[in-house]
């Protein structure tokens, strides 16, 4: 069955692939391969070394078959976050002049600054683009669980992803309602009033929702420990990616020192 | 035999200007099919809240499986015996699989992991479900939630099925699936529904709840 409503289109693109190639190595050594090569990129010094980084993000991103434009549309928004940072490093950063802008001199040291958070970035979100966002949302939950994280935050975890989407059909229904009855939002006072409400009208339904939720968990006999059931079992070709992938960003970091 | 649970002049208010039970009393013998009607509001839904302890009475006495119940450890031994499947799957279906969900009784009540695979894997065969394992639960349709919230509730074979207007959101095709499924069921059952063609087909008793009281509908 497809689902095609719209809360579930953003959460699901990347992981709803075919699980062939990267996407079928058990989704415990993706955890810990993109965190192994966040830690080594981070390190990393010089711009060569970070263009080899920059290219396993895309060797990565090819892998497991990406799609081109929401990928690219996830990288920008993550790019939008530092972009201020880059573009104000030149200018704040003291050292040679490279040139002026509007009298503010911009140096070769800020600049070289800028073009390695750039370029770290973006090979550490195609990483984990590639790595961890292609794993099934209750997948991960249960990686997460294996790989000792407490228990209670791979809980709260779960429970979000069980009910944002439940909470995003209540907020649409009322959206909707609203409109019905000729709401479009301006900007006076009637506008922020209604979405006052309709935010507080979210927050009492979730609140009773979740009684709702605590009492039929206490009718199945809930005593405040959560048994997962797991599919997860690494095979030795898991074993030999996490292998290699070690192997590559410590020789990522070896050429790093070495140039 | 002697009855399953035995409610005796029960009282009960959300607040001293709304009562909801002024003297409620019923009885439920085993293999009976109890249908339960009444306006909305009347306490239809509060009525089963009270019989696995989700709330407490203000006055009366609640019997169940052969004893008196009055403390939250007493309702905790009954609610795996007397199975609340509720209104809103969304409401009870909160795991991440189907699979974990069906578990989740079992698990509960000190099976071991192979152990509830099995409940599991025989729950959904019962119930025609066998693929849903691995689905993810808030990927389901209506019609499917309400299935396997009835799969997770039976998994802890219980005694008697309190069901909350099962056909709620329900098309015909999953609608006639239901009454399929509860005719072939042999636990006693207090149904809760405004469906009078659903309660045709099931029900062997009904009671009309009105005024914070039960009568009987001949």
């Amino acid at each position: 069955m497809t689902d095609t409503r719209p809360g579930q289109r953003a959460l699901r693109t990347f992981a709803a692939g075919p699980s062939t190639g990267l996407r079928r190595v058990d989704a415990r050594m993706r955890i810990i391969a993109a965190a192994a090569f966040a830690v080594a990129v981070v390190s990393l010094t010089s711009v060569s070394s970070l263009l080899a980084a920059l290219a396993a993000g895309f060797g990565l991103a090819a892998w497991a078959r990406l799609p081109a434009a929401e990928t690219a549309r996830r990288v920008v928004a993550v790019d939008g976050f530092i972009v201020l940072t880059l573009v104000m490093l030149p200018f704040t950063t003291p050292g040679e002049p490279l040139f002026s802008l509007w009298g503010f001199p911009a140096s070769r040291e800020g600049l070289h600054h800028a073009v390695l958070i750039a370029l770290k970035a973006n090979a550490v979100i195609l990483a984990l683009l590639a790595l961890v966002g292609t794993v099934p949302e209750t997948v991960l939950g249960h990686a997460l669980a294996r790989l000792k994280v407490p228990e209670k935050l791979v809980q709260l975890f779960l429970m979000t992803v069980r009910y944002i989407d439940v909470l995003h059909q209540e907020a649409t229904r009322l959206r909707t309602a609203m409109k019905a009855r000729g709401f479009r939002p301006r900007t006076d006072l009637h506008t922020l009033r209604s979405l006052g409400w309709l935010v507080g009208m979210l927050l009492v339904r979730s609140l009773e929702r979740s009684e709702r939720v605590l009492a039929a968990m206490k009718c199945r006999g809930f005593t405040g420990r959560f048994p997962l059931l797991d599919d997860l079992r690494a095979t030795p070709a898991d074993w030999v990616f996490l292998a290699g992938a070690v192997a590559a960003c410590a020789s990522l970091v070896t050429a790093d020192r070495l140039a | 035999m002697s009855a399953l649970f035995t409610l005796s002049d029960l009282h009960f208010a959300y607040g001293p200007e709304r009562p909801v039970l002024t003297g409620a009393s019923l009885t439920l013998a085993p293999g009976e099919r109890l249908a339960l009607v009444g306006d909305n509001g009347a306490g239809k839904s509060t009525l089963l809240a009270l019989m696995v302890g989700l709330l407490k009475p203000q006055g009366g006495t609640i019997a169940a499986f052969g004893r008196d119940r009055r403390t939250e450890a007493d309702f905790a031994e009954i609610r795996p015996r007397a199975g609340f499947v509720f209104q809103d799957p969304d409401d009870q279906l909160f795991c991440p699989t189907v699979a974990e969900d069906v578990a989740f009784g079992p698990l509960n009540l000190g099976a071991g992991k192979a152990e509830a695979r099995a409940v599991v894997a025989e729950t959904l065969a019962m119930l025609d479900l066998t693929d849903f394992g691995p689905r993810v639960t808030h990927h389901l349709s209506g019609g499917e939630k309400r299935l396997v919230s009835l799969a997770a509730v039976l998994a802890m074979k219980p005694e008697v099925l309190l069901l909350d207007e099962p056909t709620n959101a329900l098309d015909a095709r999953h609608r006639a699936r239901l009454i399929e499924i509860l005719r072939g069921l042999p636990q006693a059952m207090v149904i809760v529904s405004h469906d009078a063609a659903f309660l045709d087909a099931l029900a062997t008793r009904r009671l009309r709840l009105e005024d914070g009281r039960l009568q009987a509908i001949t």
